[in-house]
């Protein structure tokens, strides 16, 4: 399996967790897969992954979601922008310090959502909607190790 | 964005969206897949007592729907007669079909489900859908081969309803927290109690007249407004149903009766209603 195929595994992967239900108690809990896979993407591999990819994403996502047209693209492109700014230092920094940019860029991604949500008069009343942003923050450390696990797994080599 | 925000009057960026939820309704299909199985295979492994039990149980039940149906058939036809003898036009007959809500689960501070009937099954964008008790929601969007249903407690909803005790007549609106619904801008004055049922008005054109929608469970007057504030609960089991109904209505969109004029009182009676676009 080359870089591409995995990528497209991964992306494809992380969609499918996005849709599949969840008992009553965890939905305000979901993570968000497709982000943390495009960071990671973003980061491990910037020259395949940008923001045209998060563009398409972004609006697949809408559609599996019947959102606006364009919100979640919106607020993928600005946390893969965020990423691809970040992407240089991720390596050379701390692990704080690598936590404290996802922190950033889940937040900024959230933070679309929730402004776009509430200015197309579908505002978002419950505040448990953030908690599917701090879930996120917490699983990155994990989902990140198990995308570079996957990528050693199928000795795929960098493109380079 | 922005156009698909305005897009009652765009059609291209609909066209758009069917075309990409076509592309990417597999994966919704793929998720629901393996639950669909696993439930399946749940039914497999029942005993045979409790498949012949159940199956007495649905035998009874259609029987007993089968006969109160007799009377709604002589029933229509009297009201018909009626309508004919005030010159109004007749009250059309609906279609339904059966819709399976796939098990995919949106974002939870939208109320939308994903139903396994689309373009190609003559679902259309606005359709009625109902479930054993009562207006479910609406379709908002529609691919080739699932569609998207807006249930009533999403904000984006409205449904006109009347009032079954006093026929006052109203809108109900959505909240968004997938429990209940408001019923908006009513004056203090109006009559209305708690335990009214309101079924929805027929007005508007998109849902059929007569639908249960909810039961009034709470009004609360503050003196300083001059509206009260009436919280609804919807009739239909929103979180439970896994199938539910889509409905067709062939009646005309609106009827407006005839005004009655001396020189017109020997016409045939016409149909007044206009198809709404």
């Amino acid at each position: 399996m080359n870089l591409k195929s995995y990528i497209f595994l991964t992306i494809v992967l992380s969609l499918l967790l996005t849709l599949l239900p969840l008992p009553v108690w965890a939905i305000w809990i979901r993570p968000l897969w497709v982000l943390l896979v495009l960071i990671y993407w973003v980061i491990a591999s910037p020259t395949d992954v940008g923001l045209f990819v998060a563009w398409v994403i972004g609006l697949a996502l809408d559609i599996l979601n019947g959102s606006l047209l364009g919100e979640h693209a919106l607020a993928l492109i600005f946390a893969v922008y965020i990423a691809s700014r970040l992407q240089r230092r991720f390596p050379i920094v701390s692990f704080l310090v690598q936590i404290w940019y996802v922190i950033l860029i889940v937040i900024s991604y959230q933070l679309t959502i929730f402004v776009i949500q509430g200015t197309s008069g579908r505002a978002i009343t419950d505040a448990r909607f953030w908690l599917s942003a701090l879930i996120s923050i917490l699983l990155w450390p994990w989902v990140a190790a198990l995308l570079r696990k996957g990528q050693q797994f199928y000795a795929i080599r960098r493109a380079g | 964005m922005f156009l698909d925000q305005h897009q009652v009057r765009l059609n291209d960026l609909r066209s758009l969206r069917t075309f990409c939820s076509g592309i990417v309704s597999p994966l919704q299909y793929f998720v629901d897949f393996p639950i669909k199985l696993f439930n399946n295979l749940q039914l497999n492994f029942s005993t045979q007592q409790s498949l012949l039990d159940d199956n007495a149980n649905l035998k009874d039940q259609v029987l007993i729907l089968q006969g109160q149906l007799q009377q709604y058939f002589s029933l229509e036809k009297e009201n018909n007669q009626l309508r004919s003898l005030l010159q109004s036009s007749p009250r059309g007959t609906e279609r339904y079909s059966v819709a399976r809500i796939l098990a995919v689960d949106p974002e939870p501070f939208t109320q939308q489900l994903i139903l396994d009937k689309g373009e190609k099954n003559g679902v259309y964008i606005g359709q009625p859908v109902l479930d054993a008790d009562g207006v479910f929601g609406q379709i908002i969007y529609v691919a080739p081969y699932t569609s998207r249903v807006l249930l009533i407690t999403d904000t984006l909803s409205a449904i006109p309803v009347e009032d079954m005790r006093s026929s006052l007549r109203g809108l109900v609106l959505g909240r968004g927290n997938g429990q209940n619904l408001v019923l908006a801008n009513m004056p203090e004055s109006a009559d209305i109690k708690p335990g009214d049922s309101l079924v929805t008005s027929g007005l508007g054109g998109d849902f059929p007249a007569g639908y249960p929608v909810g039961t009034v469970i709470k009004i609360e007057r503050n003196s300083g407004e001059g509206f009260s504030h009436i919280t609804v609960e919807p009739s239909a089991q929103l979180n439970r149903s896994r199938l539910v109904l889509l409905v067709w209505p062939l009646q005309p969109k609106t009827i407006i009766p005839p005004t009655k004029n001396i020189t017109q009182q020997n016409d045939a009676p016409t149909k007044k209603g206009k198809k709404k676009k």
